[in-house]
């Protein structure tokens, strides 16, 4: 640690530090973290020394010292230089840089920017995978977990005021606000498919839930499956409902289709699981928390995909939706659900056109919904054989309010969606906050074909 | 494990109705606060069947009973006599072992039993003198009340008792003191013993007897016919005997940036608290509610929050009940409830009004109309005075509480009451406007 640059103050919360502070005493921030050093350059002088002669090619940028005005020191990033070959040559223009190492996980749980560094929609830039301009919350280091940092061990600061503590109810100490709940962003990456869940910019509690799986056909193919579920606000303990909805629905998959059933019954028996663990749930007793204006059974809307090696199966019931986006994008999109929902009624029975119906206030009525109050639960499930490769994006109305159309959405999913599920659904997630996140959001993406076992992690 | 030796102690819950929900930019939060005491072991039936008590099973406890000797009360003579029987009364309520006076109060304070500075400790025996000591109580003098509770509080600290407790009897104004004396004396005795004051007849002042027992965290009322004295002696009495634990706070804890606007009892009866905070620590404060036997109670807490972004939430108020130490630290009693914040776009859910929080907000506005219906009109100001009681009868009827809408209905004739028109009595019997005067404040709690 010997080569860390002195800054006066925390990046982060202009905590003044003092020398050989490896994290602020005041957020925890990780000040290791702010100088991106090349690996292969140690021992860089920061204070505007000449380059050390002899490596041609190589124009340091000058980074001026600290001037103990609270101002730190700028920070070197892989960026500020010119890329060059393993000889030190220029590389040929339009040679993507080398990624040294995945892009790093969006912080999880911090509120006001929930997924810095993901909130892009476009190709990556090489600076916004070294060093995401906007770090909010570091995450503790698991390192030095028993290092004497200024709270004591055990404490956690409050993520709004930074000055507080947190205590057992989860409020600031100090300034009494909540702190981020671990469901306000979860990523899960799980190997040909991924998913990302945020809580939006403008809801108070994520009520979104999704789960992901990927099983063995008895024939030894590979099934993947994506659940995702949305949480209806006006009911009693929605965040709940759709957690036992998705986790159901996906045991009953992972259950079903290794014994052979067909995907789409299996979709089918899902969807009824899933709605049976939402139903129990209304036996349970409110939490004092629930004393608000509604009391009404728990209640989600559910889309789940199974994808096989030339098989797409969706189940749907509620607003959340399946696309199909394939590879080729001259080749056109598609809606793979039918909302259970007023606008989407209104436009079957040819009452208004869709963009009447989708501009009414009651649009996001929806008809069926899994829960003990449904009045009867109505099972959706389609299967397809599509004829080119492409992704299933499966997602709650949270992101299709920023895509509705199938050529909007295919217009936000990244050409390289399939080899990189879990960066696509950030991506989708990005445009969902960059749009306004009025609503919580939750992004799946499936490649089709499913990959072989092994194969397709990106 | 059971814990046997704090079997006396009540088990205190905390429930918080609200609607959490504010829009953007909101900052005001409201809750009702139900503190509920329960399950304080015998002390409940030791009032109802004494005979299955034995001493030193409840709380140890200390009462003084004032009564007004003033030449006054000998005018009817029947008032004097009703005294006499309703302190003995209420002395033959008293459970053995409690710790007990009789002050006997004119323009200064004297002890009638047991007399020396000292308490008497309740049996057979010294009911038995005591009441005989009643005997002697004769009217004559004037009436300075400050003297009697200063009397009682020195009497009552003499011994080392858990609960404290006075009953004050009056029957005319505070005339041989100034205000500032009586106020001086309250002052040194809030906090050191609990006082329920009564008013007998018609001839005393309203506001002087509730200014006492809500100063003293006590009851206050009115017993226009002194033959109703005996009876209500017996059950304050009772309610005194029940209470089982003493000087609770309410202890409020707020956020940095947060100001709070009111805390009040809002049931039983009202009973603004704001003024009385004492600070227990960073950004909390204590609230005085008195002793507590097997009750509930609601306080009404409004605060204002810092506005924040929609999606945000955060912790407005925590409320939890303590006893306050003289060393500064606080027994916590254990329960707590939390007041919250959530700024959301939803308007259905930021606009309704939380069921409680309406009730007693009508029923706080309900007691204010009143008072403020009585000033005008004895100021001579009929049409505000119709104005303010009219509202007052239209909120007694919306809110269901019928013994408040009884009590108006015999000082305005009701033309209307879900509109609040009225008409003001041309003849209203003093003892009636009185009895409301001192009720006004009573609330009912919502009809679940």
């Amino acid at each position: 640690m010997s080569q860390m640059p002195q800054l006066s103050a925390c990046p982060s919360c202009e905590w003044p530090l003092e020398s050989g502070d490896r994290f602020c005493g005041a957020c925890g921030y990780d000040l290791s973290a702010v100088p991106v050093r090349p690996d292969d350059n140690p021992t860089i002088a920061m204070n505007g020394s000449p380059p050390p002669p002899g490596v041609p090619g190589m124009g340091w940028p000058v980074a001026p010292a600290p001037d103990g005005s609270g101002t730190p020191a700028a920070a070197h990033r892989p960026t500020d230089l010119q890329s060059t070959d393993s000889g030190g040559h220029d590389l040929p223009p339009g040679t993507p840089p080398l990624p040294q190492s995945p892009p790093p996980p969006a912080p999880a749980g911090s509120p006001d920017s929930p997924a810095s560094g993901v909130r892009f929609d476009h190709p990556p830039q090489p600076d916004e995978y070294a060093l995401p301009d906007e770090y909010t919350l570091q995450a503790p280091d698991p390192r030095v977990a028993s290092a004497p940092p200024t709270p004591p061990e055990g404490t956690k600061v409050c993520v709004a005021c930074r000055a507080g503590r947190v205590d057992h109810d989860g409020y600031c100490e100090n300034c009494g606000h909540a702190q981020p709940r671990e469901r306000d962003h979860m990523e899960l990456d799980a190997g040909p498919v991924a998913a990302v869940s945020d809580r939006g910019l403008r809801h108070h509690r994520n009520e979104d839930a999704f789960a992901v799986g990927s099983g063995t056909l008895p024939d030894g193919r590979p099934a993947v499956l994506a659940i995702v579920c949305d949480g209806v606000s006006s009911a009693t303990r929605p965040d709940d409902a759709s957690m036992a909805a998705s986790r159901a629905a996906s045991e009953s998959l992972l259950a079903a289709l290794p014994r052979g059933a067909h995907p789409q019954q299996a979709m089918h028996d899902a969807i009824i699981a899933a709605s049976n663990a939402v139903n129990a749930l209304a036996g349970e007793p409110a939490t004092a928390r629930e004393q608000g204006p509604h009391q009404n059974a728990p209640a989600c809307t559910f889309v789940g995909a199974v994808v096989t090696a030339g098989l797409l199966v969706v189940g749907w019931v509620g607003d959340s939706r399946a696309y199909w986006v394939p590879v080729d994008r001259s080749s056109p999109p598609a809606r793979l659900t039918e909302d259970d929902s007023w606008a989407a009624q209104m436009v079957a029975a040819g009452l208004m056109n869709e963009a009447e119906a989708y501009a009414d206030e009651r649009a996001h009525a929806i008809t069926g919904w899994l829960g003990a109050d449904a009045y009867e639960l109505e099972p959706h499930t389609a299967s397809f054989k599509p004829d080119r490769p492409g992704v299933v994006v499966v997602c709650t109305d949270g992101l299709w309010n920023y895509a509705e159309a199938a050529e909007d959405m295919a217009d936000v999913v990244p050409l390289d969606a399939a080899a990189r599920p879990l960066h696509s659904a950030q991506v989708l997630v990005g445009h969902a906050l960059d749009g306004g996140g009025h609503d919580n959001v939750t992004v799946a993406v499936l490649p089709f074909p499913a990959p072989p076992m092994g194969a397709g992690s990106a | 494990m059971a814990n046997f030796s704090k079997s006396n102690v009540p088990q205190f819950s905390v429930d918080v109705y609200q609607n959490e929900y504010l829009p953007e930019g909101g900052r005001e939060v409201n809750a009702i606060v139900t503190v509920t005491a329960t399950g304080g072991g015998t002390v409940g039936s030791a009032v109802a069947a004494p005979h299955l008590y034995s001493p030193g099973q409840g709380p140890s406890a200390a009462v003084a009973i004032m009564v007004d000797c003033s030449g006054s009360m000998d005018y009817p003579p029947t008032k004097m006599r009703n005294a006499r029987d309703a302190t003995a009364a209420a002395i033959d309520t008293l459970r053995d072992g409690v710790h007990f006076a009789v002050v006997g109060g004119t323009h200064v304070a004297k002890e009638v039993y047991p007399g020396g500075g000292r308490l008497a400790v309740a049996d057979a025996t010294t009911r038995d003198q005591a009441k005989q000591a009643l005997r002697r109580l004769s009217a004559g003098g004037g009436t300075a009340i400050g003297t009697w509770l200063r009397l009682a509080d020195r009497l009552l600290s003499s011994d080392d008792v858990a609960i404290r407790h006075g009953i004050l009897l009056t029957d005319g104004r505070n005339e041989h003191e100034s205000p500032e004396d009586l106020r001086a004396a309250l002052d040194a005795c809030a906090g050191r013993f609990t006082c329920d004051a009564r008013g007998v007849g018609t001839d005393w002042e309203v506001k002087e007897v509730t200014a006492i027992a809500s100063a003293l965290l006590g009851s206050a009322d009115i017993v226009a016919d002194p033959a109703g004295l005996a009876a209500d002696f017996t059950q304050m009495m009772e309610t005194a005997m029940g209470k089982e634990v003493a000087d609770v706070a309410l202890r409020v804890w707020t956020p940095v940036g947060t100001t709070i606007k009111f805390v009040k009892q809002v049931a039983p009866t009202v009973e603004e608290l704001t003024e009385r905070r004492t600070e227990a620590g960073p950004r909390a404060g204590d609230y005085p509610t008195g002793s507590w036997g097997d009750e509930s109670r609601d306080y009404h807490v409004c605060v204002e929050v810092p506005a924040a972004n929609l999606g945000q939430e955060m912790l407005a108020a925590r409320v939890s009940l303590v006893i306050p130490q003289p060393d500064g630290t606080a027994q916590n009693l254990g329960a707590q409830g939390l007041v919250r914040a959530v700024w959301t776009d939803d308007m259905v859910a930021s606009t309704s009004i939380n069921p409680q929080v309406a009730h007693y907000t009508g029923q706080a506005e309900l007691a204010q109309a009143i008072q403020q219906g009585l000033d005008l009109r004895k100021s001579g100001d009929m049409d505000g005075a119709t104005a303010k009681l009219g509202r007052a009868v239209q909120l007694a009827s919306a809110s269901g509480n019928a013994d408040t809408a009884k009590l108006l209905a015999k000082v305005v004739d009701v033309v209307d009451a879900a509109a609040g028109t009225v008409r003001l009595k041309a003849k209203v019997a003093e003892a009636d406007e009185m009895t409301l005067e001192t009720r006004s404040t009573k609330t009912v709690r919502v009809k679940k």
